[in-house]
Formats: structure tokens, sequence, C-alpha cells
């Protein structure tokens, strides 16, 4: 295996000995010329654009696309090299990534890496990148780094701490007098992972669980499910949910009802951050108190914040994606500007410096300052757990203003108090 | 007859020498990470034939065997560390007990009836995996490899040179079977399984002889997938697409030899690994569909049914 | 945790459910159950139609029902000319429609799927209207009337089609060309007509049912995929052909669902269906209600 961990180190040597001899052979032409023929600094993903995940891959390229179009207007890196993005479609599968980042590792050759969005298609390429000993920066997975230890990997989520997320819903919920949990979570990936830490918070608070329950993929009907939860007259509804099934939830606690002893309902439920699944679920929403990652609240808006979201409305508009775009594309662009950071700092494109650096290091991003801890994951959690208020029917536009999400934790971007319980919330 | 089989023999051996020499002497790694889905595609396709093909009986669960090699080899690895070689021997077993059960379950059902069968079993046993924790549940699991044994130096390199194996060992079966007595009962029961009944065909033992078979091998492909990923999840494991690839290899390369759903799978698989890195969008898929669609419409009897056709008039297995 | 009270909810819902799984296999029974098409595009078809729904309903503001209807038109000619199609390619040329049949409608399946994320991109959408989100107050139970206006399409449906097969002329002999088309030739009657009529028949049932798919819950354009299994089960289980023996069946199978969300294991649900089929179909394996028994 000797031969080829050598490899990786040396792709970004030979690139910029092939930069420098293009700089001298281009040099007696003048530097407008020299500058448009550096090599570029080629960055390569998988991205799932068909499959489960497409939505989500979808608006999270189109923020990393937008970043490298700012970063080449601006004139590219290291004087000059400008951003190239190598993606290909993982299909939102696990069994496409380990050869897809083989051909971009070995026949690109590109200069560095980008994880697909998700944790399934990102879980086969950890041991490959920690074992050829390269800087990966991930896109919200969950907790793939715990098992395989490589401290060259930062992911860009804003998870913190895996129990932080359990923590601060259940937080909320005692705060407003919870004494049981009912939890129900789709039975698979990610929900299981909440559901679990979930669990572990309960137990460790003594907060008795009245309910658990994982629904199975593809549930068309969730009338007799939210029945079943409803017997057991929990105060705090933790649900963990995946796109069709939130809206299925949802629409089923508005028509059977969930009684009066639920203080708060929501926590993780995938879906209720993407465009579209808000417009149409509209009035649904209100009181449902969910984590979010941007919210277009007054505490969110960074340098670069709002001018992103200028662009990427427009271009996501052409190109067919949420129209919103919170969840993710700011996170991806956010990405582009953790290397960027990085590469300026360290001016070259060596993995093991910068790597150092973006762990060293606080940086600042259109989703705010971000600073890693040892596993790669942020030192602390900005999960956002907001309330839907005063939300109407078939309204995009409105979740552009501040108030529609009122943002509960964390302290310092609190904007708002809970309202509760859940039913007094709706209205 | 005997000039052919020294033939093939030749061949499997240079294949396999090939496939050897290509870990020893390339060291770029992409080349054995396509190979592999490649191969083990090819081992899939050909597997699926001996009773999709020869017997004529529509399995949709390749994804099920498929998975329970996968999840065989997930399971043998957490609790006692098993190496390679014995996750693709308990693989292959389990298959061919659950080549057993299938074969028993639907005895008495013909056609589309044993195809939903499939199916349904699919279900079960991917909510069966799915619920249970131990090899990661629906949260899936991550693995770590072992070291990789000499004369390899990369484990990608030597499951490639493995996965070359299982080819050899289901295409030698598969064509073994074409040219015995079991072939030839196998195609008369699937022209028509009452005539053979009455002919004194056992169509009993040899249906669930072909689901054995055919369910080891599909099972033992699965195995090492499980050291490939270094990562299993029953929506991964189970996917749709292992039954809708295996099938449309078989057929678009032809059900009729042995080398059709060789021919089939390298054609298919090859193209999706370009276009996986090529066009790499939804036309990926678009270009899967069409495919399907030419292939089945243009040519009904596979590309093995085009070179007949093209040769004239020579019957069936003379090549 | 067992109460009366919530097992009779689940039965109630469950019996919905399963009328709502009818209502999306209706088609397929036409067409699988009686034409021996081996229709797995059928899903597809069936998303297909949600999108047209959504698309009437989010541009005019058209009720899906209503805009279900609008597209049965549509959808009798698309189904016509699918048929025509398949029948070109395949039982014209005999032998082994079946297996290349499956990977024919696979093939036509996919390239669905991408026309739609080609054209609504690959959001999850959904439909508004006054009846969805609300429900019914029946004592203590709540019945959402999505639910119900799943019973009644698929009680109207079923009935319709029953009487068209029993009552005139084309629909007895549409299930003449099932039972025996060679009969039907020597008649003088052209089986391919007949079989191509229903075809059509079977796809503008779709329109309605796609309509109702998009109500119950949000569409995708992998959505399909999740069906095939679904609805092939629900028009197995009954066994080819009986329109009655297909609701019957479906309504099993969704009482079977809901009873083991609410009062067991929720996560075993679809494992606890689908061996019910397979041990249905061990035992009898021509269905429930099979035609060939």
């Amino acid at each position: 295996m000797s031969k080829k961990v050598s490899k990786p180190g040396s792709i970004s040597r030979r690139r910029l000995l092939a930069s420098a001899g293009a700089a001298i052979a281009a040099s007696p032409l003048g530097a407008n010329l020299l500058q448009a023929q550096a090599a570029p600094i080629r960055i390569g993903m998988s991205m799932p654009q068909t499959g489960g995940l497409a939505g989500g891959g979808k608006a999270s390229l189109l923020g990393i696309e937008i970043w490298r179009d700012d970063v080449n207007a601006k004139g590219g890196l290291l004087g000059g090299r400008k951003i190239e993005l190598v993606v290909y479609d993982d299909k939102s599968s696990a069994s496409e990534t380990p050869a897809i980042y083989s051909k971009l590792i070995d026949v690109d050759k590109v200069d560095l890496l980008f994880a697909p969005y998700a944790t399934v298609p990102t879980a086969p390429i950890m041991p490959m990148v920690k074992q050829r000993g390269l800087l990966l920066i991930g896109n919200f997975s969950f907790q793939v780094n715990s098992k395989v230890g490589h401290d060259m990997w930062f992911n860009n989520a804003p998870w913190g701490p895996a129990d932080s997320w359990a923590t601060s819903y259940l937080d909320i919920g005692q705060k407003a007098g919870g004494k049981t949990m009912a939890l129900l979570s789709a039975d698979q990936e990610f929900a299981q992972n909440l559901a679990k830490t979930a669990r572990e918070v309960a137990n460790k608070r003594n907060l008795p669980i009245v309910f658990d329950q994982a629904y199975p993929p593809n549930t068309v009907e969730f009338s007799s499910i939210i029945r079943a939860l409803k017997a057991t007259k929990p105060d705090i509804v933790y649900v963990a949910s995946y796109p069709p099934d939130s809206t299925g939830i949802l629409r089923a606690v508005n028509e059977i009802g969930i009684g009066d002893s639920v203080k708060v309902f929501g926590g993780g439920m995938v879906g209720l951050q993407f465009g579209a699944v808000m417009e149409s679920m509209g009035s649904l929403l209100n009181g449902v108190v969910n984590y979010n990652t941007w919210l277009p609240e007054k505490s969110m808006y960074f340098e670069g914040t709002k001018e992103f979201f200028d662009k990427y409305t427009k271009r996501a508009v052409e190109a067919k994606i949420d129209p919103l775009g919170y969840y993710l594309a700011p996170f991806g662009y956010a990405s582009g500007q953790l290397i960027e950071r990085a590469i300026a700092a360290v001016g070259s494109l060596d993995q093991k410096a910068l790597a150092k650096y973006l762990r060293e290091n606080t940086h600042h991003t259109i989703v705010g300052p971000i600073a890693f801890s040892a596993d790669g994951e942020r030192k602390e959690t900005a999960v956002l757990q907001a309330q839907f208020r005063g939300v109407v029917d078939k309204n995009i536009e409105q979740f552009r203003s501040a108030g529609k999400q009122v943002i509960l934790f964390p302290d310092n971007l609190k904007s708002g108090e809970l309202v509760a319980p859940f039913e007094a919330a709706r209205k | 007859m005997k000039r052919s089989s020294i033939t093939f023999w030749v061949g499997a051996a240079v294949f396999l020498i090939a496939a050897l020499a290509m870990t020893q002497i390339v060291h770029n790694q992409y080349p054995f990470f396509a190979g592999y889905i490649i191969l083990q595609f090819i081992a899939l396709a050909v597997a699926w034939s001996i009773l999709g093909g020869y017997a004529g009986y529509v399995n949709f669960g390749t994804s099920a065997f498929y998975g329970v090699g996968v999840y065989g080899s997930v399971f043998l690895v957490k609790a006692f560390g098993a190496p390679l070689p014995l996750q693709i021997l308990a693989g292959a077993a389990i298959g061919a007990l659950m080549g057993l059960a299938l074969g028993l379950l639907t005895l008495r059902m013909q056609g589309i009836f044993f195809s939903i069968a499939t199916i349904a079993l699919t279900i079960v046993i991917e909510t069966t995996i799915t619920n249970w924790r131990y090899v990661g549940g629906a949260a899936g699991i991550q693995i770590q490899r072992p070291e990789v044994t000499a004369p390899f130096d990369s484990y990608v390199q030597m499951l490639f040179f493995v996965q070359a194996l299982l080819v050899v060992l289901a295409v030698a079966i598969s064509r073994y079977i074409q040219h015995s007595w079991i072939g030839r009962g196998l195609q008369a029961l699937r022209d028509d399984e009452l005539a053979a009944e009455c002919t004194g065909v056992p169509t009993l033992r040899l249906k669930l002889l072909a689901c054995v078979i055919s369910g080891a091998l599909m099972c033992a492909v699965g195995a090492p997938a499980a050291m490939y990923l270094q990562y299993a999840d029953p929506g991964s494991a189970f996917n749709l697409n292992y039954s809708v690839t295996t099938l449309a290899m078989s057929l678009i390369g032809g059900t009729a030899h042995w080398a059709g759903p060789i021919i089939g799978a390298i054609l298919l698989g090859t193209t999706q690994q370009v276009l996986t890195v090529t066009i790499s969008s939804e036309v990926n898929l678009l270009v899967l569909g069409l495919m399907l669609v030419l292939f089945v419409v243009g040519a009904p009897e596979g590309i093995v049914g085009l070179i007949y056709k093209l040769r004239g008039n020579r019957k069936e297995g003379e090549i | 945790m067992f109460s009366l009270d919530l097992l009779l909810d689940a039965v109630v819902i469950g019996v919905l459910l399963g009328c709502f799984y009818g209502a999306v296999s209706l088609g397929l029974s036409v067409s699988f159950g009686l034409l021996d098409v081996p229709h797995v595009a059928h899903p597809a078809f069936l998303v297909l139609a949600s999108y047209a729904v959504y698309f009437l309903n989010e541009q005019y503001a058209v009720d899906p029902l209503l805009a279900g209807l609008l597209i049965t038109p549509v959808f009798f000619l698309f189904g016509l000319a699918a048929y025509r199609l398949y029948y070109e390619t395949f039982e014209r040329r005999g032998s082994d429609a079946a297996v290349r049949g499956i990977a024919f409608f696979f093939g036509i399946a996919f390239i669905i799927e991408v026309l739609i994320i080609l054209q609504f991109g690959v959001d999850q959408r959904s439909v508004t209207a006054d009846y969805i989100g609300k429900a019914w107050r029946l004592g203590e139970i709540r019945i959402p009337y999505r639910l119900l206006v799943a019973f009644a399409v698929a009680t109207t449906l079923t009935i319709l089609l029953t009487l068209y097969l029993s009552r005139t002329f084309m629909g007895r002999a549409i299930r003449a060309v099932a039972q025996d088309e060679e009969a039907l030739r020597l008649m003088g009657t052209n089986p391919v007509k007949i079989k191509q009529w229903a075809f059509g028949i079977a796809t503008a049932v779709l329109g309605i049912s796609g309509a109702l798919l998009i109500i119950v819950a949000p569409v995708d354009p992998t959505l399909d995929r999740a069906y095939i299994g679904r609805t092939f089960c629900v028009v197995v289980m009954a066994g080819l052909g009986s329109m009655g023996g297909t609701l019957v069946a479906a309504i099993i199978l969704g009482v079977a669902e809901s009873i083991v969300l609410t009062m067991f294991g929720a996560s075993w649900a679809p494992a606890i269906s689908f061996a019910m089929l397979l041990g249905i179909l061990a035992v009898r394996p021509q269905g429930l209600f099979g035609r060939r028994s």
C-alpha cells in the first residue's frame, strides 16, 4: 500500500509543478494570459442527483456552485487559479460512492474532496479517505466519523455532539412542563440515529418514554399510529421522520388530533425545511417545534448571507430546485468558504496543512462562525429548534420573512419564546 | 463438445491469470473499484439465468439473495471476525437454504405468481434485517477491513480477484447445467411444465435444484460486498436496482446460452459505470430505460439471439 | 397497551386504507389480471397521473378529483397506444412475452420517472382541496375525509367495472378474451381490438386512481417503485381478474397493516402483510378468488 499512500500528496505537488511550468511557459506573454492559463484547483465530489436524496443533493450542489462562481469572479485562489468542480451522481446509494471517489482520486486526480450529501453515500468512503490520508469536507452526514476516527474530516453540518439535538429539544419540552415523552421515528438510517440519542438522553434524565415506535418506509397512512400515540397521553412528542412521512404525520395530527396533554411536538422532522413541503403544508405547520439549520431570522444573517440567498433564489427557480434552500444550500457555500479560508491561510493545497488550519481556527462563513472539535464535528451544536407561527396556506413567499419560524434554541440566536401547549400554539 | 470444453477452460484460465496480473501491474485503484462492480453483475446475471433463463422462472428477488449475502458477512464479521473465504462459503450455504425455502414455498406457483412471491419474500427479509439491531438495523453499520493478504497490496485488488473467481465458478456451473440433463430438463420445464412432467422429467426436483444453485451463487456474490463497501444499510443492500439490472442484463444478453448474461452484464454494467462518471444525472436512468425498451423490442432473443441469426440456422448450444 | 377502542379504530382506518390500495390496483386488475400483460409500469402510469392532477390543481386550481376525471380520456388514448406498442412488439411474436414484457415495462417506467423529474423536479408534491387535512367525527372515532374519498372512489370504481364487465357487450367480450382467446377468434371477433380497448379502460381508471394517490399522500417521481410490490400483491392475492376480489384482498392487506401499526411493533408492518401474501399463495396458488381455480 505504501506506493499508493504517497500518491495523493504528490498529486498536489505535481499540480503545483504543472502550474509552475505553465507559468514559466506563459510568462513572456504577460500577466493576463498567465492568470488565464494557471491550472484550476479541482474539487471532486459525488452528489445525489437521482433517488431519494436528490432534492437535498441538488440544492446543496447549487450552493457549492455559487461559491465557485463567486471565487472565480474574484479571480480564483492561490494567485489566479480558478475553481473547477468535478461532480458525479451517486444515485443516493452507498454502493456507487467507492468507485466514484476512486475515480476522483486516481483518475481525475482532483486536488480536494467534498463528501456527498447525507450519511448513506458518505459512510463507505470514510475508510478509503482515511487510508489515503486525504482531507474531506463532510456534507450533512451524521456521526460517520465516530468509528472511523479520521483526523482530516470536517463536517459542514451544524450538528455538533451527537446528543445535543435531543438535549435541546427535551430541554424545551421539560421547561414547558413535560414529564413524559413519546417517540415516533422512521425505520430508516438518520431517523433511527436521532431516536437512539433521544432514548439515551431521556433515560439519563429519568424521563419516562410512554410510546416508542418506528414506522416502516413508504407508510401511506398515519392515522392509526397517531391514534395509538395519542392514547398514551404524552407531554413531549419527539418525531424523527422523512419528507413524505412528515407530511402524512402532520396531516394525521390535524385530522385525528393529538390531545391537550402535548406540550411540544416535532424535533427531528426532515422535510419541513424544504420549500415545496412547507408551501403545501401551510397552516398545518403552526405550533410545530422542529430542527432547522438556517432561518431568515435577524440573528442568522452574517457577512455575505443575504447576497448568497439573492443569487440562490434566482438560480434555483431556473433549475427547478427548492426555491427557499435554507436547509442545505448555504452550508454547501460554507464548505467552499472553509476551503477558501484554509487555502488562503496556508498558501498551498497541502492537505495536512489545510486540515491543521481547519482544526485549529474558527472560520467565519455565511452560516456563522464554525469551529471543529477533534472528531471533525462542530465544537458546539448550531442546530436550531424553531416553532412555526402564523403560517397561512399556499404561500411560499411568507417563509422569507422573519417571525414565521421563531428560534427557541440556541440561546445566542434566540428570537422568541415557546408557545405551549401544542394545541394552543396551533391556533 | 470436448473441444469447446478445452477452449472454455483455457479461456477461464487466461481470464483469471489476466485478472491476477492486473492486480500486480496496475496501481491505479479505479479499474478495480469499477471492475469489481461489473464482475459482480456478471456473476449475478449468470446466477439469475440458471433459474430465470433456463427454467423460465422470473426471480424478482435478486436483491433479497444479494442482501442476505451482504448481511451474512456483516454478522460473521461482527460476531466472529470471520475471514473473507468463510464469509463467501457461509453466504453460499445460506443462499442454498434460502433457495430451497423459496423453491418449497413456491412449489405450486407458476409464471408471474412465482415472481410476485419473490417480491414478497424480498420485503419480508428486508424488514427483518431492518429490525435486527445487532447488524445495525435501519441505521446501517460500518465495518473494518482486516489486513490484506499477499500477493495483493490493496484490499480492493483482492476483492476484484475474488469476484473474478466467483464469475468463473458461476459461469462454469451455468455452462455445465446447460449441457447436462439438468439443462435439458429445465428447458423442457420452461417450454411446457405439464408435458415435461408427463414425459417423466422430475420437474419438482429440477426446479428446487435450480433455486438452490441460483440462490447459493447470488448470496455468495453478495457476501464480499460488505467488505467492498465497509458499510451496510438495508436500503442499499436490498435495492430494487439489483433485481431490475440483473434481469435487464440477462435479457439484453439473451438467456438461451450461458454466454448471454455475460455479454449483457458486460455491456450494461460497463455502460452504467461509464455513464456514472460522464453524463451523471437523471439522464443515466433514461439511458437504462431506453436500452431496455430498445433491446427487448429490437432483439427479443437478446444479443445471443442476434448472433444466432447472423450465423444462420445453427442450433442452440452448438457454440 | 391493548384497548378495544384502538382496535376498532385500527380496523376502520384499515378498511379505508384497504379501499385506497384497492383503488390504485383496479387498473392493474384489468391489465394484468384479465389481459395477462405484465404491466410493471402500472405504478409509474399512476404517478404520472398524479403529476397531471398536481399540474391542473396547481395551475388552474381544479379540484383534484375533477382533474382526475378530466385526464381519463387522455389516459384512455395513452392506454390504447401503449397496448398497440406492446402487442406489435411482444404478443404478436408469441413466445416468452411475459419475461420480456416485464423488462419492457420497467424500461417504460424508468423513462416516465426521468420525464417527471425533468418537468417537475425531484421534490415531493401534493394537492390542496377542502377535504384534505380535515376529519369526520363519529363518536370517539375520527376519520380523515381523504380516506372517505378513497372509500367512495374505490367502491364506485369497483361497482362500475364489475357492471361493465358483466352487463355490457364489450365487457363480456373482455372477459371472454381473458378466458379463451382462441374461441373468440374462431367466432370471427378480433381479440386484439378487444384487448386494446380493455387496456385503454385500465389506463383510464388510472386517471382517477392517480388523483386519489396524491389526495391521500404526497407523491415524488420515484414513488412508483414502492407501489410495484403493493399493487401486484393485491391483484395476485385476489386471484387474477376479479374486481370485487381485488377490493376484498386490498382491504385485508389494509386492515392487517393498520392493526400492526397500531397494536404491535409498527416497523414489522410490511413483513406481516407480505408474509400473509406468501402464505395465501402457498396454500392457494391461484389467489383467493382466482379465475383459474
